[in-house]
């Protein structure tokens, strides 16, 4: 018999079973039909399905829906505020399909420096430099745009977190 | 995929005990590659064993380092106050992996064993002697860029993929185990195995063995970890180095270096340490180093070019990062 998984998507707790066999992106979109996590590559590569599982970002393709019963489970679609008006404002986009998980990385780049966490181009490992354009690009690196939308994408991380520190 | 069983043990013991009983169970960390590896149809477990909850999630300090659980994400690790300050080797080299989404994913044990990212074993079609054993190396001649200058076999050039585990062969680390018949604990530099005759086996590891948790000692000295790759970000290493060279009045009093991207193993730079220990800290020095440690690299044909050039990019890479931990006035 399928495992039975309990979770909480923004914040709407969904009581379902599945396969052992299904990513968290096939649950989220195919079982609960949420479909604001994308699917691009299917193997961790682009970022497209970026979602926060407990506050952390992950990609939901690579995540085993059975392993996160009782998780809270953060998707683009939930998260409002000055993030998502700053990629609207900044152009970051095109064609939009890789933006939920841009926007749920971005969020995780926000709380990660929140928590003074260091990116590989920070100078001193010991300090938490501010979001420039190279800290920006470096955490923000997992998602691709096959627009190439990036400037814009930059642009909305770096208002956001001004909004944010303000 | 085939249907496969999922269980979450409560302790270690009980996870070890379901995987030994079972040779077609696995366990499951952050599943970054296992996962990928299911949906490819490389690996095709009956049963899974969930360990992310059951092998600590604390790094502890312990007599002149830290013991890292299993269960800690890559992306805690390298945010720790005590590995920012005192391994910041390590630090960086976690920093250099993957991106902040696998990161998150990424656990201390599940790093270390992650396969190789060689598209020919990634591609069931492909043959693959890790994957098939006996089944022939379609890297041999194919596409080489990314494969192994040092250690490599007949059967096998394949290189190692991590970043982490560069770093934990340069420090003094040793992996604890526990198996069926108990706990064992393993130098890090002996955990990977060359490819030879049997390049399907990866570590030393057998069958039901889990890593529970890793310690690293501090080690004196100035630390550096150079990544060499295609693409600034999100990219596997083509060279990477890490070192910490411990320098006073000029003089090398030790050195502990590794290299990653150019074998089957985190490459532990034995011959460059030898040469470098007592002598003087200098540009002259960290290039007899890097030539010492290349003299026995061989590159591989393929039609994409081959990867000859990675014999020049390690040597240069491996005197930059020397470069990198020492004091600008004896350098």
């Amino acid at each position: 018999m399928d495992p039975e998984l309990t979770l909480t998507v923004d914040g709407a707790t969904h009581t379902t079973t599945c396969d052992t066999r299904t990513s968290l992106l096939d649950l989220l979109r195919r079982r609960l039909g949420i479909t604001s996590p994308k699917k691009g590559c299917d193997h961790g590569q682009c970022g497209a399905c970026t979602v926060l599982v407990d506050g952390r970002r992950v990609l939901s393709c690579l995540t085993l829906a059975v392993t996160r019963d009782g998780a809270e489970v953060v998707t683009a679609a939930g998260i409002d505020g000055p993030l998502p008006q700053a990629f609207q404002e900044a152009d970051g986009f095109q064609c939009g399909y890789c933006t939920p998980g841009q926007v749920c990385s971005a969020a995780g780049v926000l709380d990660e420096h929140a928590r003074g966490w260091p990116s590989v181009v920070t100078a001193d490992l010991t300090d938490t430099p501010a979001l420039d354009d190279a800290e920006i690009a470096e955490r923000m690196s997992g998602n691709l745009c096959r627009c190439g939308a990036y400037k814009g994408i930059r642009e909305a991380v770096r208002t956001a977190a001004g909004a944010a520190t303000r | 995929m085939r249907p496969f069983a999922y269980d979450r043990p409560d302790t270690a013991a009980a996870a070890v005990a379901a995987v030994a009983d079972r040779p077609d169970a696995a366990f499951l960390g952050g599943g970054t590659n296992l996962v990928d590896h299911l949906r490819l149809g490389i690996a095709d477990p009956g049963l899974l064993v969930d360990v992310t909850s059951l092998t600590s999630t604390e790094i502890v300090d312990i007599d002149g380092g830290l013991r890292i659980g299993a269960g800690v994400t890559n992306a805690d690790l390298a945010a720790d106050p005590r590995v920012r300050a005192r391994l910041p080797v390590l630090a960086a080299a976690l920093l250099s992996g993957a991106s902040g989404q696998l990161r998150n994913m990424a656990t201390t044990g599940g790093n270390p064993l992650q396969r190789t990212r060689c598209p020919y074993f990634q591609d069931p079609a492909s043959a693959c002697n890790k994957r098939v054993p006996g089944s022939g190396c379609a890297a041999i001649g194919g596409a080489t860029r990314n494969h192994a200058i040092l250690g490599a076999s007949e059967h096998c050039i394949a290189t190692h993929p991590s970043d982490m585990a560069v770093a934990l062969a340069a420090l003094d680390t040793q992996v604890r185990i526990l198996g069926p018949d108990g706990g064992r604990t393993l130098a890090f530099t002996d955990l990977h195995r060359l490819p030879g005759d049997t390049p399907e086996q990866d570590t030393e590891l057998a069958h039901g063995e889990l890593i529970t948790a890793i310690d690293v000692s501090y080690p004196r000295g100035r630390h550096a970890y150079r990544k060499v790759r295609d693409r600034a970000s999100y990219a596997f290493a083509l060279v990477s180095v890490a070192a910490v060279l411990d320098v006073v009045d000029g003089t090398v009093l030790d050195a502990r270096i590794a290299l990653g991207g150019v074998a089957h193993t985190p490459w532990r730079a034995v011959r460059a340490e030898d040469t470098l220990r007592g002598g003087p800290a200098t540009e002259e020095a960290f290039a007899a180093a890097a030539e010492a440690e290349l003299a026995d690299a061989r590159p591989q044909p393929g039609f994409d070019g081959g990867n000859a050039f990675k014999i020049p990019l390690a040597r240069r890479t491996l005197t930059a990062t020397l470069r990198q931990t020492t004091p600008r006035e004896t350098a």
